[in-house]
């Protein structure tokens, strides 16, 4: 098991002055601009955020998937600007799990080869305990024979979410996890990250614009126009709400998207 | 609509340029040809104007429209009081007799045989006698004319590839009396109709000519007429034919351009086909690529037709903008083909000139038949490439612009079952009843038969490819792991696509592998029958089967060691009307080395006999005692039939005795000698002594059974190679055919590369996996046409058994190699497509729709 793992006050990720530029001259846009946030090990993060306030920057930027434009991100105690390809590959396929809002599942593939896919990719045999855990977590054992397009979007999202645990990564990102989905297939993704967060002390930073997503979290993280603006402890639906027309009214007043009306 | 698809067409340039590259190589291929052939027409058509008289007083009997006809030495003569006699008549202006000697070779400064590989040699007497454009024939360029005994002139670039200089002397060999010659250059010639395609011409003065050619008479073998003003040539013919002897005819210059003419138009058709043959195999798999290609993005477009759909376009719509980018396609391939085509000419007149087929003196003839054909195969093949692709274009339905348009269901497999089936038997009829058929429609029916089987297997092909790839998928996911796997899952996620691709290297290995057996065989049968026929100790010849002077078998004759000798005269004649070659010789010499099986009677040895070989015998429905007439260009020869013997490789179709070439006025001269070491001589030594004895003519080769074999089986392996490289196009065409499918499948999947890079999927790993579907692809590609070769190659050598082709040789070294050399096509295809998947950005990759 990773040394992260169940350490509740050690940090799994953290940003310094994190930065990303889209564009030049006019066109200009900081998708990120100056962010430092920590990740605590064992936790159930929640970034939210107006629409464009750079949320899927971030967790990208995080998850070695892009790179900053400046400052750094480091993974546990590893800088990843430090880092070649090669590294950064490994790191992803060993150390990040990444759960996508289009599930961004391999269709030629059955679920189970799915899940297990990162581990194949690095020639290395699932803990059959682990690997039994998982599955039974997400409910799939029925489904393993099946290919992707022969699931729901919400069976699909769920191999997305195993395949995320399955390497036991010190960190599993889910930018928008249940964006597609009804609510009841929205609980049951909900319920295993927080059950994985509890029971298995993984560490989970997830983007959601809803605030009964955020509510299974243990902490939320607001962004607005690139910049963390605020933050809340063992959130509710109604904290977070308020907290959301809180930083609505943020330092750059006015600067409001027409998306927090929907929440 | 218009400009929808020229959009289309910029938008996806890369691809379809990658389509274009097929129909390119197949035009450039087919206007290459083209050209070549003109030009070599147009050389040809230069040479008959620069050379052909106004009429000719000519000798009777000679088939100047056969090939085989040069294969004689005729020694009849027109005398020279004939000249005046004709020059006198009305309406000539002015006669020359003309010497034209055979079977003269000249020898290069550095003791090689200028020409030696096929090129001919004209020895003519030099004058000023013109054309029928009026201008001389030929001109001295430099020097003098020649003047006496001892004075030669050589044409300028053989003389310069001879290394020879005014002043030097020049050795000769002749194929008659006087096997040696030598004189002193005293001249270069000018030939009025320019370059003379490689052909050597010598001039000697008339006197020297005639002691060399006609016996040292006073004798002519044509004479050249030029009219008065005002007079045709039909009239000059008029004029003198009353005046000539019983042999002698006189022909209009017209005439004798028509008769030159035929005999060039026979061997440009016979090399056109040949190469009109692989353009068209280059074209047929250049067009799987297209249909490929189209399909590829077809599918990819679905969403973007399905909403054209949904906006209110037909389907004829649909369908037009897809055949109107073919056509926009096939018009640059053409474009750029016929610039192709060009350089493709240039080098083939460079090879053909290493040769001695040397045609630098023409420009390459640009003919708009060659322009319009190009484009006319170029965007036919192209639109009817695309169709299918277009039809399926058609048929996106509206509602499709809604969903995830990727995952489309491959139609039923059964449905290629049943027509590939039905193709299969179809093309199996045709190789058959092509079979029982012969000449030219047989063979095209057994061809035609042959490419229906292969079009069989290529409709059939998705199908078979799940249970081809299933061995080589185990075999990835044992060695690659993950990678192997997933390699494997691409290259079956669409079978029809994998196996399109595959078909096109199908076709041309299959080609290869038939050829291949063939050639194996052959070398075999010839192995198996030299091993049990050429029981003579050595063979002197000429590589190339030109005579040579009798006094060679005489100077061997006399070499230590020597116990029997053997010389043949390999000539063309007619047995009762019927074209044939046979062997001159005397029977019972050449029966004391080798052994003629006689299946009746027994050998020709008295004047007037014949013994015919099993087959010709039958064919004329002749046994021994029979009376046959033999026909010869100075007339008829009645003989007896006393043998039949035995298909043999020793002897040719007929054997006749030497002195039935005398009475047939053919001059004597060797087409080979079989020598046998006396009993107990050193056969080492020997060798060298025979190699003395011949070393000043360059024409013949002393040969024991190990050269004799090697010499046989390498002309085979140079054809064998010849077309190897001819179909090396259709290979390249099917790696680019690969090229494109993977670069098109990595578009495609952009998204997925995306996830798996994300998930930690290194760029090694995404290489080598996409390095991995290419060699599936390609491995799928080889089985498919080694095993169609096989089969091809089976049959068709079970077909020309019959022929000589006795033993079947299947070279499976060879068919490993080219498993090999398929996974390397495959490996090298993957390339680009690999570099560019792996340098795609991640997130960009997962975010594209
Ligand atoms: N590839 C890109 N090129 C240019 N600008 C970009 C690019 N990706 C993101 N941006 C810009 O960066 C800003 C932040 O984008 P980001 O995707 O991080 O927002 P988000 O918070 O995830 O929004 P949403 O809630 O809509 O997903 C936006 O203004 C966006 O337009
Ligand atoms: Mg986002």
């Amino acid at each position: 098991m990773s040394t992260h793992h169940g350490r509740p006050d050690s940090i799994a990720a953290r940003t310094v002055d994190l930065t990303k530029v889209y564009g030049i001259g006019d066109a200009e846009v900081h998708a990120l601009d100056g962010v430092t946030v920590e990740i605590h090990a064992g936790e159930f993060t929640a970034v939210m955020g107006p629409s464009g306030s750079g949320k899927s920057t971030l967790v990208h930027c995080m998850a070695a998937l892009d790179t900053p434009t400046s400052g750094s991100v480091f993974l546990g105690e590893t800088e990843l600007a430090h880092l070649k390809d090669k590294e950064l590959t490994e790191l992803r396929r060993d150390r990040i799990g990444f759960v996508f809002q289009a599930y961004n599942l391999v269709p030629t593939l059955t679920a189970e080869e799915n899940v297990l896919l990162p581990l194949a990719i690095a020639g290395r045999k699932p803990d059959p305990d682990w690997y039994d855990t998982v599955i039974d977590a997400v409910g799939l054992r029925d489904r393993l024979g099946h290919r992707p397009n022969e699931m729901s979007g919400g069976q699909q999202q769920r191999v997305a979410c195993a395949r995320a645990l399955m390497s036991r990564p010190t960190i599993v990102f889910a930018d928008e996890p249940t964006g597609n989905l009804d609510s009841t297939a929205s609980a049951e993704i909900l319920a295993f990250l927080r059950d994985s967060v509890r029971d298995f002390g993984q560490t989970v930073v997830m983007v959601t614009h809803d605030p009964v997503a955020a509510s299974y979290t243990d902490r939320v993280i607001f962004l607005a126009d690139g910049k963390v603006v605020d933050e809340l402890r063992s959130p509710t639906s109604e904290t977070v709400l308020a907290h959301m027309s809180g930083a609505r009214r943020g330092p750059e007043t006015g600067q409001g998207h027409a998306a927090l009306h929907t929440a | 609509m218009l400009r929808f698809t020229l959009r289309n067409v910029m938008a996806r340039k890369v691809r379809l340029l990658l389509s274009a590259l097929a129909i390119v190589l197949g035009v450039g291929f087919l206007s290459g040809s083209l050209v070549f052939t003109d030009t070599m027409g147009k050389s040809f058509d230069n040479i008959i104007g620069g050379s052909i008289a106004d009429a000719s007083v000519r000798l009777t009997g000679i088939d100047r429209t056969s090939l085989s006809a040069a294969l004689n030495i005729d020694q009849r003569t027109l005398p020279a009081s004939l000249v005046s006699t004709v020059a006198s008549a009305p309406g000539v202006a002015r006669a020359d007799g003309s010497v034209y000697g055979q079977g003269m070779f000249v020898v290069k400064a550095n003791g090689k045989l200028l020409g030696g590989t096929g090129a001919p040699t004209m020895a003519l007497n030099f004058n000023d006698a013109p054309n029928a454009s009026g201008e001389p024939t030929v001109t001295i360029a430099r020097g003098r004319a020649p003047e006496k005994t001892g004075e030669v002139v050589l044409d300028q670039r053989s003389a310069e590839n001879a290394g020879y200089e005014i002043g030097d002397t020049v050795r000769m060999v002749t194929a008659g009396d006087q096997p040696r010659v030598a004189a002193t250059l005293v001249g270069y010639a000018d030939f009025a109709g320019g370059g003379l395609a490689g052909a050597t011409m010598v001039l000697f003065d008339t006197r020297t000519a005639q002691d060399l050619f006609m016996d040292g008479k006073d004798a002519y073998t044509s004479i050249e007429l030029t009219a008065d003003k005002g007079v045709s040539q039909e009239q000059l013919v008029k004029a003198v034919e009353p005046l000539l002897p019983k042999d002698a005819e006189a022909v209009t210059g017209k005439h004798q351009a028509d008769e030159f003419k035929s005999v060039v138009d026979t061997v440009l058709g016979y090399l056109n086909t040949f190469l009109l043959v692989f353009a068209a195999i280059a074209l047929v798999v250049g067009s799987f690529l297209i249909v490929n290609t189209f399909s590829i993005l077809v599918a990819q477009r679905s969403r973007e037709l399905a909403i054209l759909r949904a906006l209110g376009a037909s389907r004829g719509q649909v369908a037009r903008s897809v055949l109107a980018e073919a056509v926009v396609v096939g018009l640059l391939g053409a474009s750029a083909g016929l610039a192709l085509g060009f350089g493709l000419a240039t080098g083939l007149r460079a090879v053909f000139a290493s040769f001695g087929l040397d045609l630098s003196a023409t420009s390459l003839v640009f003919s708009a038949r060659t322009i319009l054909v190009s484009y006319v195969v170029g965007v036919t093949v192209t639109m009817f490439a695309a169709y299918l692709p277009a039809r399926r274009a058609a048929r996106v339905a509206p509602v499709e612009a809604m969903r995830d348009g990727t995952a489309r269901p491959e139609r039923s497999l059964r449905r290629r079952w049943i027509v590939g089936t039905a193709m299969a038997v179809l093309g199996g009829t045709l190789v058959t009843t092509g079979l029982m058929g012969d000449g030219g429609w047989g063979a095209a029916q057994v061809g035609l038969g042959m490419f229906t089987v292969l079009m069989a297997i290529a409709v059939m092909s998705p199908a078979i490819a799940v249970p081809v790839l299933a061995p080589l998928g185990a075999l990835y996911a044992r060695v690659f792991g993950t990678t192997g796997r997933l390699a494997t899952q691409n290259s079956l996620r669409n079978p029809g696509r994998t196996a399109a691709t595959a078909s096109a290297l199908m076709i041309g290995l299959a080609l290869v592998t038939t050829i291949s057996i063939l050639a194996a065989s052959v070398s075999a049968s010839i192995d198996s029958g030299i091993d049990e026929q050429f029981t003579s100790d050595f063979l002197i010849s000429n590589a190339i089967g030109q005579s040579f002077s009798p006094s060679i078998a005489d100077d061997v004759r006399h070499v230590d060691g020597v116990g029997v000798i053997a010389p043949a005269q390999l000539t063309s004649l007619k047995v009762d009307g019927d074209q044939l070659n046979a062997d001159a010789t005397d029977s019972r010499a050449l029966e004391q080395i080798f052994h003629i099986t006689y299946v009746s009677g027994d050998a020709a040895v008295g004047d007037r006999e014949i013994a015919l070989m099993e087959d010709r015998a039958n064919a004329l429905g002749v046994k021994v005692g029979d009376d046959v007439t033999l026909s010869f260009a100075s007339g008829d020869l009645p003989s007896r039939v006393t043998g039949i013997y035995q298909s043999t490789y020793v002897v040719a179709d007929a054997v006749i005795p030497f002195s039935t070439l005398t009475a047939a006025k053919v001059q004597r001269a060797d087409t080979s000698i079989a020598v046998n070491a006396e009993p107990g001589a050193d056969k080492a030594a020997l060798a060298r002594d025979l190699d003395a004895a011949t070393a000043d003519f360059p024409t013949v080769t002393v040969q024991n059974k190990d050269d004799f074999a090697e010499a046989q089986r390498g002309q085979v392996d140079q054809l064998l190679y010849l077309i190897y490289a001819l179909l090396g196009l259709a290979i390249v065409i099917a790696a680019l055919g690969i090229v494109n499918t993977l670069a098109l499948s990595i578009v495609e999947r952009t998204r997925e590369i995306g996830v798996l890079r994300a998930v930690g999927l290194s760029r090694r790993q995404l290489r080598r996996m996409v390095r991995l579907e290419a060699i599936a692809i390609s491995l799928l590609g080889a089985v498919l046409g080694i095993g169609a070769g096989l089969l091809f190659g089976v049959i068709l050598q079970q077909i020309v058994k019959d022929q000589g082709i006795t033993d079947l040789a299947v070279p499976w070294v060879r068919l490993v190699v080219f498993i090999a050399v398929a996974t390397v096509v495959g490996v090298l295809a993957a390339v680009l497509p690999a570099r560019r998947a792996a340098g795609l950005n991640v997130l960009r990759a997962i975010s594209t729709h």
